[in-house]
């Protein structure tokens, strides 16, 4: 296994010689999505004409389903089947895992009785068509035994997962009380909703005992081992395919009952079955980002020298489904101060599955603590910048590793003068415009970096073509692109010599999208597939006498414009593999995290800076203007890394002012069911958001030098908003989102 | 869904017709409710009668200085119409003010008087609601209520009426025109054509069955200044939280009732010379929350103020 210290060796990547990294390229499969010519999973054209499904999900929050009278529906035009617990197919049992190293265990659909939460998918009809299904449906009779659940969320019954204890340094209690200035607060964040475009959907067929199944997911081995786990069958005979993407945002990175269903009923049926949930049942069925309570404690001198940092996060998850929302997680990394208390709390509800969405622990947790440092700074009478960069850590607060690559302060101090931040007036509620109040607001941005393991192949054709191949996905990100981007640059070919295959459980394995890790890992392995694939090409031109670089030494031989060449010898990669192998030469390679990963610290940083306008008539809060600057290693693609940033800073103006869910407690529901009650922002709340990105190579991080973009722009950014709001009005609303009804109440 | 017939009129009155034989039938304009709420199976209607082969999409003035709106134009269409802009700028704006350019592009005048409340607990079926099945109770009453009425609510309802549309038209004293299924025609005041929710909160208008709107009437506007202003949690494609339009000393608010409500309290006030400030409290002296909307009143009551102030210039 290699060391960090061997990825600053050069490779083709780093060297850059054609420019193709870093560049503006366009989405690689931006004309089959403008034109609505990229088959989503639902819409994939299917062997046979397809049946349809439609899911039914449970009206109770806690209880049992007592019976369900199918007879109606089954009489109804159309119907196929129907489904619920008491007729299931055979399948595997909850959890069960026949492959040791399989990446999921089984998860049979209405295995059971129980109601865990409300919407919970509990019984199921398949039909001609979409309508008959969904007509059919609304027959079936289904009478629960309702039982009384916990869905009230009280934060003062947290419960510390096990694994899970404090993080504790130094003496917290002891710095704090006898801090000269002290901050004690408590914040608060709603549930919220991914709220992908594209509900999660299925289509699936089988041939013999093989399965084809078309999905919506961000990985391509879990789904595929859940089938295989929950069928009972080898997951060779399991083909899914996972192309195209309408958004996961980490909630795609499970697989639910429409996976299932669907290869179920196509088995049972013997024709394709399309299945995809509802915008509305997406709300309960599909995981959800879990409410937060975060208590704040901040001790720190007179002149803005943090001595006791405290971040206490508790939040909730599903009764059988722990999950824990590490929002305490990026407070150990972000600040010096040598006391320090941080730790996670969890309570377990019978409400819907909570689960990671996009920037999972920061998105959330930063929402409080860079308040709380805004609320800090305004106490010592200091400007938040300054507060921030005197308490820049040298090393990592914790564990003393030293930084991979560390841009915050330069991020800060880079975008300051940008934004504007020197006309800011501390004093809050000062600067008027019209009928708003106007105000400025910052706060920092940090994300984890990761890399896990990937594999690849890749194959120049007889026409010069390379193709690389690979079980990666793409939910919008980018990453068909940046892997074309990637394969050009290691083979000095062309971006048009280039053809992008991800997304198929036939091809090497990759960990798919999430975390922000999709670019590193997939990338890497697709760099070093080209180093073995360059490797192969470069013996057989040195072996063939045929060959103009025949008897050349195999090291010195290099790929640029198409060229295999060696000194002032070259032939074109269509010649030598046309002449040589005419059906193509494919090779597999793959990429591993360093042994010495974690000697280094290794994040990406950034600097939020915002304007809003506060109407102290009303209450209403709209964003004037937002910057954010960022230092996340070399990027590759300007273009599409700045849609990520900048679509996160977005999410981050809607987790500040807008987005939110709440359970009604007396049906353990969500009140907002649908895109006109969960308010994610739209086009005219979002003016002037910028972004950029600082030069930097983390070294440390991969052979690429890069580091995750996707979650990095939300982390922080709704904390700027806010601060922006306090500084326009004087009111700070410490309980998300802040609506006009809290800013009203504030204003008093 | 539960399959429907569909049949589409060509005048009002063969609409009106087809909608008396048919109990059970919906009019479909737009469509921007009705076939949400049809795949919701909130709306389940035995016939569809599509209205958009009748012609009754004209906007036009009358030698009165009145404005005739036909119930088919388009929000958008009425919203940038020159004489609509000139002369009657809170209808634009109360439009422009709703929904999103999309729906916007669909949606029509009689449809956006006719559309259903907004109430979470009436889009979701697994919840107690009055409106949807009379009877079964109201969820909101003791729930997640933020958006609900503080003015003619009932035990039975408290849900609010989601048009912008009718609080410019009620501000500005409109009219709509109707058909019946004889073919006889009537004007109803647009504050007369909902009803407060009481105990019956499925009957939501003062229409006949089958009675058809087919053109929306204003009279030449009061004079003094046109305002409307919408507080909502978003700029676009967001139910308000409180709305008001104001023509002259005339002043209606929205998304505070099951209808647009006229404050005829603050009007009778303005004109005895009282400050608006004085006006919008005795209007909402009466008005009252049912806990996660009492916020509402005193929004309403800063709204009035600040639109009767724009308005005054």
């Amino acid at each position: 296994m290699a060391s960090v210290t061997d990825y600053a060796i050069p490779n083709p990547v780093t060297r850059n010689r054609a420019g193709l990294i870093g560049k503006a390229v366009n989405r690689y499969e931006g004309p089959l999505k403008v034109c609505g010519t990229a088959p989503f999973a639902f819409e994939i054209e299917t062997p046979a004409p397809a049946v349809y499904g439609w899911i039914v999900g449970a009206e109770i929050g806690c209880g049992r389903v007592l019976s369900v009278d199918a007879a109606p529906a089954l009489a109804a035009d159309g119907v196929l089947l129907v489904w619920s617990p008491f007729n299931a197919p055979l399948q595997a049992a909850r959890g069960a895992k026949v492959n040791p190293h399989g990446q999921a265990s089984a998860r049979p659909v209405f295995d059971d009785d129980r109601v865990r939460f409300f919407g919970q998918p509990v019984a199921f009809v398949a039909a001609d068509t979409l309508e008959n299904a969904r007509a059919a449906a609304g027959l079936l009779a289904i009478h629960y035994q309702e039982e009384p659940g916990d869905f009230a969320f009280d934060a003062s019954k947290g419960q510390t997962p096990p694994g899970d204890e404090d993080s504790t340094i130094g003496d917290f209690e002891g710095a704090f009380a006898g801090a000269p200035v002290k901050l004690d607060e408590t914040y608060q964040t709603p549930i919220q909703n991914h709220c992908q475009m594209e509900p999660c959907a299925t289509t699936a067929w089988w041939e013999g005992d093989e399965l084809t199944v078309h999905t919506s997911n961000q990985s391509i081995k879990g789904p595929q081992h859940l089938l295989a786990e929950t069928l009972q069958i080898h997951r060779e005979k399991v083909h899914l395919l996972s192309r195209y993407i309408g958004g996961g945002f980490g909630g795609k990175g499970s697989a639910y009952e429409d996976l299932t269903l669907a290869a179920l009923a196509a088995r049972d049926l013997r024709r394709p079955v399309k299945v995809a949930f509802t915008r509305q049942q997406m709300f309960h069925a599909s995981i959800h980002r879990p409410a937060t309570v975060q208590r704040v404690r901040l001790g720190a001198t007179r002149d803005g020298r943090l001595t006791a940092l405290a971040l206490e996060a508790t939040t909730h998850c599903a009764r059988d489904e722990a999950f824990t929302e590490h929002a305490a997680g990026f407070a150990r990394s972000l600040y010096a101060a040598p006391n320090r208390l941080t730790g996670h709390k969890l309570v377990r509800l019978d409400l819907p599955i909570a689960g990671p969405m996009r920037g999972p622990g920061e998105a959330a947790g930063m929402l409080s603590l860079e308040c709380a440092m805004d609320e800090l700074a305004e106490r010592l009478d200091l400007d938040p910048v300054e507060l921030r960069l005197r308490n820049e850590p040298d090393e990592h607060p914790e564990s003393g590793a030293p930084f991979s690559a560390r841009q915050l302060v330069e991020c800060i101090n880079d975008a300051a003068p940008r934004f504007g931040w020197s006309r800011r007036n501390p004093k809050p509620g000062q600067v008027r415009d019209g009928r708003w109040r106007v105000g400025m607001g910052m706060a920092a941005a940090i994300r984890g970096n990761f890399l896990l393991p990937a594999k690849a192949s890749m194959r120049v054709d007889a026409d010069g073509t390379v193709t690389i191949r690979q079980g990666m996905t793409d939910i919008g990100t980018g990453t068909y692109t940046i892997l074309a981007q990637i394969t050009a640059e290691t083979m000095g070919v062309p971006m048009d010599k280039v053809v992008v295959e991800i997304g198929d459980s036939g091809f090497a394995p990759a960990p798919g999208s999430g975390g922000q890790f999709g670019a590193a890992s997939a990338g890497s392995a697709v760099l070093a597939t080209g180093m073995v694939l360059r490797q192969t090409l470069a013996r057989m031109a040195a072996a063939d006498p045929a060959s103009p670089l025949n008897g050349g030494p195999v090291e010195a031989i290099d790929f640029r414009d198409g060229l295999i060449t060696v000194e002032n010898r070259s032939e074109t990669l269509a010649a030598l593999v046309s002449r040589l192998a005419p059906a193509g030469v494919e090779v597999e390679g793959a990429s591993t995290p360093a042994a010495d990963a974690r000697a280094y610290a290794q994040h990406a940083y950034g600097a939020h800076f915002a304007e809003v306008g506060v109407d102290l008539v009303t209450g209403e809060i709209r964003l004037r203007r937002m910057l954010g600057a960022f230092a996340a290693g070399r990027i590759l693609n300007t273009k599409t890394a700045r849609s990520q940033v900048t679509g996160g800073m977005i999410w981050g103006v809607g987790a500040a002012l807008t987005e939110g869910n709440k359970i009604d407690a007396r049906y353990g529901s969500l009140i907002n069911q649908d895109l006109g009650g969960y308010l994610v922002p739209t086009h005219a709340d979002i003016a002037g958001v910028d972004a950029y990105f600082l030069p930097e190579v983390d070294d440390k991080a991969n052979p690429l030098g890069i580091k995750g973009v996707g979650e990095l722009g939300i982390c922080g950014a709704g904390a700027a908003v806010a601060n922006a709001v306090y500084n326009a009005c004087g009111v700070r609303v410490r309980d998300y989102p802040i609506t006009p009804d809290k800013i009203l109440a504030g204003l008093g | 869904m539960k399959p429907f017939r569909y049949v589409r009129a060509t005048s009002a009155a063969e609409a009106s017709r087809l909608s008396v034989e048919h109990p059970g039938a919906r009019f479909l304009a737009g469509g921007t409710n009705l076939l949400d709420l049809m795949k919701l199976e909130i709306e389940r209607p035995s016939v569809v009668i599509d209205l958009r082969e009748i012609p009754m999409a004209t906007i036009e003035e009358t030698a009165d200085g009145s404005l005739r709106i036909g119930a088919l134009a388009t929000a958008s269409a009425v919203a940038a119409h020159q004489a609509v802009r000139a002369r009657f700028p809170v209808i634009a704006r109360a439009l422009l003010a709703g929904a999103s350019g999309q729906l916007r592009n669909k949606a029509t005048s009689g449809g956006n008087l006719m559309q259903r409340t907004r109430c979470a607990y009436f889009y979701d079926p697994a919840k107690p609601c009055n409106k949807r099945e009379p009877g079964a109770g109201c969820a909101a009453l003791e729930g997640l209520n933020r958006n609900a009425a503080i003015f003619g609510q009932s035990s039975a309802c408290i849900a609010t009426h989601a048009s912008d549309f009718a609080v410019a038209l009620s501000a500005l004293d409109a009219t709509v025109e109707t058909v019946s299924s004889d073919g006889e025609g009537r004007a109803i005041a647009v504050d007369k054509l909902h009803r407060l929710p009481e105990e019956t909160p499925h009957i939501e208008t003062h229409l006949q069955p089958g009675e058809l709107i087919v053109a929306v009437i204003v009279p030449r506007p009061a004079p003094g200044g046109q305002v409307y202003r919408k507080v909502r949690d978003r700029t676009s494609y967001a139910a308000g939280l409180a709305s008001v339009a104001v023509v002259g000393d005339r002043i209606a608010l929205g998304a505070v009732a099951l209808k647009p409500w006229r404050a005829r309290k603050a009007q009778a006030a303005l004109e005895e010379g009282r400050s608006p400030t004085e006006a919008a409290q005795l209007e909402l002296a009466d008005a009252r929350g049912c806990g996660g909307n009492d916020f509402k009143i005193g929004l309403a009551r800063r709204l009035m103020v600040a639109a009767i102030e724009e308005a005054r210039g």
